[in-house]
Formats: C-alpha cells, sequence, structure tokens
C-alpha cells in the first residue's frame, strides 16, 4: 500500500515537472523570438479563464476524453489502436445518417443513436482484430491503413444520392436529427451564455465503468496480466486472442462515442468540416499523459483542452497560437521519459527495501539483481 | 607469478552486498573452479574479473600488474576472455563468420577470409577443438556451439578464460569431451577459471577449488583433499539435501492419460512423435531428455497451450484434448513452467495479483464477476507462510523477490486449490540448496496426498532421486523407461543421447 501510494506521489510529482518543463521550453521558443513569455502567459491565462472559453474547454476536454479512453483501452492491453480516428469519424457519420433517417420517440432515439456509432465503432476496429488474430497483421499498420479507408469510404457515402444532404451552396451534411434525437446542452457555467454538452455526464459514466472494469473484474484482471506479459497470461490460461478480439471492439466501441457530444449536442448532422480528422491522435496524447488512467486522462484531457482554447487570444496579439503545439509536443515527450523514470526509481527503491526487510531475518540473502 | 589475483573484492548493490572480501590466487596453467550455490555471487565476482562493472572496493591483479577495467574491451586486451552460459552466436551465419564477428581480419577494407580460416584451424588444432570453420552454426550441436565459443575468445587472444556454468547445458558425455578440451587449454599454459555447482565435475578437473558462500570465499581447497560431500557442505554450510522418495505411494487410478500424441512445429516436423503414457495418482513420472527434444512442446500440449495435431488426452477419464488451457485449469491441473520469469508471473505486479494468476476464476480470488482483492491477499499470506517465501509482505511486486523466492511463490500458487495433477518443468532450476530442499518436501508430501506430477528437469540427481517411473525421450518419441532405483547418471546420461536405449529399456 505504501509503495503505491509513493508511487500515485511521484506520478503526480512527474507530470507537475514535465509540465513546468514544456513550459520553460515554450518560454524560452517564445523569449527568442523576442515576446515576453509572461505576458504571452497571463493573456492565455486571462482569455482562457472567462465563462465562454470555459465552456469551450470543457466540450473538448469531453470530446479528448472519450477518445483517450479509447486508446488507453489498447494501451492497458499492449494495443496500439491508432485507428481510433478513423473509427471515430465513421461510427459518427453512419449514426448521424441513421439518426435523420429514422422517426423514434425521445429517450429511445438518442440511445439508438448511440448504439449504432458504438456498433459502427466496434464493427470497423474488429477488422484490425480479425486480421491481427487471424493473419498476424500488426495493428498499427492495419488501423492506420483503415484510418485511410475510412476517409474514402466516408467521402463516397456522402454523395448525395446515397447518404449526402446538400444543406448549403457547398456544405453536404447527413440528414439533420430532429429534436426528438438531440441531447439539449446543461447550464453549468451560467454566466458564459453557451452551454456544455449534456453528454460530457456520458464521458464521466464511461470513465467511472472504465475503472471499475479494468481494476475490479476478471475480465480487466485478464486484461492487465495480458498487457504486463502475454506469455505468463497465456500460460495462465488466459485465450490472448480471444483478449485481443474483445479489447479492440471495446475500444473501437468507445471510440464511436467520440462524436456523440458534438453530433447530438451541436451540429445536429455529420459533415466532414465538423468532424475533422486528427482527434483520434490527439487521444494517444492525451492517454499517454494520463497514463491510461481515468482520472489521469481527465486532468489531461483538460489541460490540452485549455492550451487549445487558450491559444486562440496569441493572433491577436500578433503571436502564432502553434506555439501552444510546442507545448503540447513537448509535455508529452517529457511526461512519457518522466513516468519511465519513476517507474525504474520505484523498483529499485521497493528492492532496496525488499533487501533490508529481508537483511535482518536472514543474513546475507542471495544473490545480486540481475 | 599467478595469473590472475583478486584481493578484497567487494560489490554492492542496492540493497545486496553481491561480494564482499574476496580473495583468489589463480596460478597460471590451472584449471581453477569456482563453485558456490545459485546467488552465492560466482556470477557477480566473474563479471567484475571481465569488466562488466567495477568493484567497490578491493584490486585485480593480472599477471602481477595492478588492473582497473572500465569495459569487457579493456579484459580482452589484458587477456581476458569469457564464455557466458547462454550461448551467443548467430544462427544463420557460418562459423568462421561468427568468431570473427566484431574483431574481421580485413585486407583492403574486405573480409580477409583466408587469414581468419588459417588462424582459426590452427587454433582448432592446437587445443583439439575440431571445429570446421565453414560450417553453419544452425547445424551444431550444444557441445560444438560451445567450442566455438571457447575458440571465439581464444581468436581474440584471450590467455585466461572464464567458463560461466559450461556444463548446464551438456549431456554426460559432451562434458568429458569438453574436460579433454580444458586439459589442452591448459597444457599450452592458458588458465582456465571454471564456474560451477556441479561437484563430480569440479572434483574431476579442476587444480584448485575455491568454494564461495554467501557472498564471500569460504575457503580454496586442492580437489585430491576433499570429497564432494564436504565441498557441498562448505558451499551451503550446513547439511544438505537429498532428491528421494521413501515408501511408493502409486495408486492404479490414472490421473493423466496421453495416448498417441503427435504435435508438429512450424515446418511440419514432429516434435512429439507418438507419445504414450500413463501418470497414476500418487506418482511422480520423470521424463528425462536433452533440452530441445520435445518436452516443452509436450508440456505444453498437456496443457492447451499449443495445439496437438493428433492422439489425445484424458484427465481422470475425461477426454480434454479439445479444452481450453483455463477449463483444464479449473478442472485441477497446475503448471510450473520452466521459465518463471517469462511464463510464471507478472513481473510488476504485486504478489497477490500474482496469486490470482493462473486461478482467475477461482475462489478466493474472484467472487463471480469481480476480483476479490481482499481474499486473495489473505490466501497469499497465508502461501507466503506457508511455503517460506521471503518478503516484507504480498503488496511487494514480484520482480523484487530473488529467484529462489519466486520460484517457491510459483510452487505455493500452484499447489493451491487442491491440484490433481502437477506438472513441474525444472521445479527448482536456479534455486538455492535451502529452497530446493523445500521445494522436493512439497512435492513428496503433495504425492503422498495423491497427486499426479510429471516431472522435468536437467538435474539428472534430482529426476532419479524424485520419480517413480522414469521416462526418456529423444527426438520428440519416448525411447525407454528406466528405473530410477538402479540406475546412474551416466546410464541416464547415455539413454538421453539415444547411445544405450535398448539396452536400458526395462518393460
Amino acid at each position: 500500500m505504501r509503495d503505491r501510494l509513493n508511487r500515485l506521489a511521484l506520478n503526480i510529482v512527474a507530470a507537475l515537472l514535465a509540465a513546468l518543463f514544456a513550459g520553460a521550453v515554450t518560454s524560452l521558443i517564445l523569449w527568442l523570438r523576442g515576446d515576453s513569455p509572461s505576458f504571452v502567459i497571463s493573456q492565455m491565462w486571462h482569455y482562457g479563464t472567462q465563462p465562454s472559453s470555459e465552456v469551450t474547454i470543457l466540450n473538448s476536454a469531453t470530446v479528448y476524453y472519450l477518445s483517450a479512453l479509447a486508446v488507453a483501452i489498447g494501451f492497458r492491453m499492449n494495443l496500439f489502436n491508432i485507428g481510433v480516428d478513423g473509427q471515430y469519424r465513421l461510427a459518427a457519420m453512419l449514426a448521424g445518417a441513421f439518426g435523420g433517417a429514422v422517426a423514434l420517440p425521445n429517450g429511445l432515439h438518442q440511445i439508438a443513436i448511440i448504439v449504432v456509432a458504438m456498433l459502427v465503432g466496434a464493427s470497423w476496429a474488429g477488422l484490425v482484430a480479425v486480421l491481427k488474430v487471424t493473419r498476424g497483421v500488426s495493428e498499427v499498420i492495419s488501423s492506420i491503413m483503415l484510418n485511410f479507408i475510412a476517409t474514402g469510404l466516408i467521402a463516397y457515402l456522402m454523395r448525395p444520392t446515397i447518404l449526402g444532404h446538400r444543406s448549403g451552396a457547398n456544405d453536404i451534411t447527413t440528414e439533420p436529427i430532429p429534436k426528438s434525437g438531440q441531447v439539449p446542452g446543461v447550464n453549468l457555467i451560467s454566466s458564459a451564455g453557451t452551454k456544455v454538452y449534456g453528454l460530457i455526464f456520458l464521458a464521466i459514466g464511461m470513465g467511472v465503468l472504465f475503472h471499475i472494469v479494468v481494476n475490479h473484474t476478471r475480465f480487466g484482471f485478464d486484461l492487465r496480466a495480458t498487457g504486463r506479459s502475454s506469455s505468463a497470461a497465456q500460460t495462465s490460461g488466459v485465450s490472448v486472442k480471444k483478449m485481443i478480439v474483445i479489447t479492440l471492439l471495446l475500444s473501437g466501441a468507445m471510440a464511436g462515442l467520440v462524436g456523440m457530444p458534438a453530433l447530438l449536442g451541436d451540429s445536429h448532422s455529420y459533415s466532414s468540416i465538423t468532424f475533422q480528422t486528427g482527434l483520434g491522435f490527439t487521444g494517444i496524447a492525451i492517454a499517454l499523459l494520463g497514463r491510461n488512467n481515468p482520472v489521469g486522462i481527465a486532468f489531461a484531457a483538460v489541460l490540452w483542452a485549455f492550451l487549445d482554447q487558450s491559444a486562440q487570444i496569441l493572433d491577436i496579439n500578433n503571436i502564432p497560437k502553434e506555439i501552444v503545439q510546442i507545448t503540447q509536443g513537448v509535455v508529452v515527450l517529457s511526461v512519457v521519459i518522466a513516468y519511465e523514470l519513476v517507474r525504474r526509481a520505484a523498483l529499485a527503491r521497493q528492492q532496496r527495501r525488499v533487501g533490508r526487510a529481508l537483511a535482518a531475518p536472514a543474513p546475507g540473502m542471495e544473490g545480486a539483481p540481475a | 607469478m599467478p595469473a590472475v589475483e583478486l584481493h578484497g573484492i567487494t560489490k554492492r548493490f542496492p540493497g545486496v552486498v553481491a561480494n564482499h572480501d574476496i580473495d583468489i590466487v589463480v596460478q597460471r596453467g590451472h584449471v581453477h573452479a569456482i563453485v558456490g550455490e545459485n546467488g552465492a555471487g560466482k556470477s557477480t565476482l566473474m563479471k567484475t574479473l571481465y569488466g562488466m562493472h567495477k568493484p567497490d572496493e578491493g584490486t585485480i591483479v593480472v599477471n602481477g600488474k595492478q588492473v582497473s577495467f572500465s569495459s569487457p574491451a579493456d579484459a580482452i586486451a589484458a587477456g581476458i576472455g569469457m564464455v557466458h552460459q547462454h550461448f551467443m552466436l548467430a544462427d544463420n551465419l557460418t562459423v568462421l563468420e561468427n568468431i570473427v564477428l566484431g574483431s574481421e581480419p580485413t585486407h583492403a577494407g574486405v573480409l580477409d577470409v583466408r587469414t581468419a580460416r588459417a588462424k582459426i584451424n590452427e587454433i582448432s588444432a592446437a587445443y583439439g577443438l575440431d571445429i570446421d570453420p565453414n560450417e553453419l552454426v544452425e547445424t551444431l550441436g550444444v557441445g560444438a556451439r560451445q567450442r566455438v565459443e571457447i575458440c571465439k575468445v581464444l581468436y581474440r587472444g584471450a590467455r585466461i578464460l572464464i567458463l560461466d556454468e559450461p556444463t548446464a547445458v551438456l549431456v554426460p558425455q559432451e562434458v568429458d569431451e569438453l574436460f579433454a578440451n580444458l586439459r589442452e587449454l591448459k597444457s599450452e599454459g592458458l588458465t582456465v577459471l571454471f564456474i560451477s555447482h556441479k561437484l563430480d565435475e569440479v572434483l574431476a578437473v579442476a587444480d584448485e577449488i575455491t568454494v564461495i558462500r554467501r557472498g564471500t570465499t569460504v575457503r580454496t581447497v586442492l580437489p585430491k583433499e576433499v570429497t564432494a560431500h564436504q565441498l557441498a557442505e562448505l558451499m551451503v554450510g550446513s547439511e544438505l539435501p537429498v532428491p528421494e522418495l521413501r515408501e511408493s505411494t502409486v495408486t492404479d487410478i490414472a490421473e493423466l492419460t496421453v495416448e498417441d500424441l503427435t504435435v508438429r512445429s512450424q515446418d511440419g516436423r514432429a516434435v512429439v512423435d507418438d507419445v504414450s503414457f500413463v501418470i497414476h495418482k500418487g506418482e511422480i513420472v520423470g521424463l528425462a531428455g536433452v533440452e530441445g527434444n520435445g518436452q516443452a512442446e509436450l508440456v505444453e500440449a498437456i496443457m492447451g497451450l499449443r495445439a496437438a495435431e493428433s492422439g489425445r488426452v484424458l484427465l481422470g477419464d475425461r477426454d480434454i484434448s479439445r479444452w481450453q488451457t483455463r477449463q483444464r485449469r479449473e478442472r485441477g491441473m497446475a503448471y510450473i513452467p520452466e521459465d518463471r520469469q517469462r511464463n510464471g508471473l507478472l513481473l510488476e505486479a504485486p504478489l497477490w495479483e500474482n496469486r490470482i494468476l493462473g486461478h482467475q476464476t477461482q475462489r478466493p480470488n474472484v467472487r463471480g464477476f469481480w476480483i476479490d482483492g481482499a481474499g486473495a491477499k489473505k490466501d497469499t499470506r497465508r502461501l507466503v507462510a506457508e511455503f517460506d517465501v521471503r518478503t516484507p509482505g504480498v503488496d511487494v511486486e514480484a520482480a523484487s523477490l530473488s529467484g529462489g523466492n519466486q520460484q517457491k511463490f510459483i510452487v505455493g500458487r500452484e499447489m493451491s486449490g487442491a491440484p490433481s495433477l502437477l506438472i513441474a518443468s525444472h521445479p527448482t532450476r536456479g534455486v538455492d540448496v535451502g529452497a530446493q530442499a523445500a521445494i522436493w518436501d512439497h512435492l513428496r508430501n503433495a504425492r503422498a496426498a495423491g497427486l499426479a506430477v510429471l516431472l522435468i528437469s536437467a538435474d539428472l540427481d534430482e529426476l532419479i532421486g524424485m520419480s517413480d517411473t522414469l521416462r526418456v525421450i529423444l527426438r520428440g518419441r519416448l525411447v525407454g523407461e528406466v528405473d530410477p532405483r538402479t540406475v546412474t547418471p551416466e546410464q541416464l546420461g547415455a539413454a538421453m543421447t539415444g547411445a544405450a536405449a535398448a539396452e536400458e529399456k526395462a518393460s
């Protein structure tokens, strides 16, 4: 227990240090450009904490959170689902088209759309799983290829003769979802004037579910065991192939949810302009930053969204807002290094402690650590 | 002038002192054996001498000159070479290419094969190594590979050779060949440091023997002054455990029946070839064979980890041939895997989670769908106490335990939940004498309680002493059955290589 608390504290310190380091690197670059880092930071902080900004931050964080959870499910089993991006877009598009095409009572309509999105995401990820367990294709390769195929497939399906719907001169969307299928926003920040996605609660619920399933169920144990050592898991009776399939299906289903807050809460129809590529990749970075832990990911998602939003002010001051991408990149790189250092330090510390504890009853216990 | 002198060597690792106050003097032209239990600090010491790490205290003198090595390259330059326990050869290269790898003689930038071949042939002839530089390494047997490793070291000009547990992978006949090579080296004035814990071998080949216990040198003796038993007691510092079974507990109830089992490797070779045998309740069946003769595949097929091509496996009278590993485990099959770190443990998980491993569907670890952390922890505490696993607690990660304690933990875990069949692959490999005695005790007790055991081991004394029935596997086939009450390790070794299979056949 003490070890685990120690390690938790060390990890938090590591994450904070990585964030400070990223801030320092960003400041250095600003300073080299001739800008004042303190001015930029105070501008960003001021703008980022405006009520309307806070709503935007919560909304993007909701989406990032779901995307990172989708990635984290795979990571916990050492599976690298790079295909969250394609899974989420295809799911949003087909779920949007479905929602616009059917007439269902309020309540059922939203649930049906969400279920369709999860099924589409899971099926697209299922292709990756099938390729991996039957043909041994690396999930990294197949999922990234399927991202491109998803882009092509969406473009084809969005033709007006198929599922597309011409909503403006140049804008093609799916058929809009009627009121019965929409999820209204919630007034979390009253002075903002805009509302937070209602599905923020779905995201929170998914985080709780993730924690319970991974840490407290038999399935979660098998998942973590496979991630730590697939050979030991196999020997213990886990069917690793089955676990790969289930995990990728779950990851894909979660990816299917990524588009839902915006689809049901804001745009009400799919268009390739609102649902851009890249969200799945942001999810990878946030999952890494949050150590694949649902609480850690929540903080990471909010931080990421804050940086995105507060940077919007920089253009006005003639500072390229892409500067925050440097911050984001450095923070992920340094945090990965920091976590690894913490892991090693904690293990060495524990080994020393074990050595000390055993030295008393059994002097000269055996051997050197390999 | 001695070839190597080590004085007051102390090496600390975080939390443990691996070596302290080591004093050894090795005469030139001697085979000097360093013996000690696993974990006594032999390998740490040899790594110090080979420059793989620096000692914290003490001096190293080579040929009368004090030296300080910061890398193996320095040690090689001083004429010290090391042959590791695990061979470091590239299978798809020839013997010549393996030997010159890293110190290639070149002529105008091109590998000078002619010079290299001449030099290798010269070395091979001088020391009776009998190797052909043109052969592919993948076609060589274990003994020949070892000679290639020795040649590699000599090629680099070593005059002092460190051999780390060289006989661990050899059968008795190959050991004799190795010893003949060592005598050749000695007669040419080379010095050999021979690390081992096999005492008969040490007594046969060494000129002097230094015993290491708990990280320090206990005594240096001459082989004619001591018996193997005295040497062993010096090593352990106390009385020795003996692998032996008392009265027979074998019943006539078949627990495991293997019928005509054939397993093919990916290239279609039959690695387990038409194997049939029965293990009764209360019986330990030993399986003797040189490593790589199908034991691993046979075990994996019995555990459901590898698909069999044909044949049946029965547990009691149920045909389990098509069952998943988990189902087999749930019905009472337990398994101590050969490679505990790869297949037996989650190194970075706490002990109580490792207790769950392999019993993920069984109480007290789970309650229905849920992991029962409290139940698993409580049972882990029982296991730690009962099986004498030295650990400060059950939240400690498996990686923090020593190898012997990891193994005791695995044995305890696999014995939990009242199994009816245990497959024990090298259950005492790499553990100290104390843990070895404890593991044997547990096997004996479980056998008396009616457990059926399949025992696989490279330690022939263990196999002979702990088996009710002993079978020999060669190239995937069961080639004979020997009586463990009368067979000697030499006869068993001969049967394992196929030399005397016909004579040894008893039934």
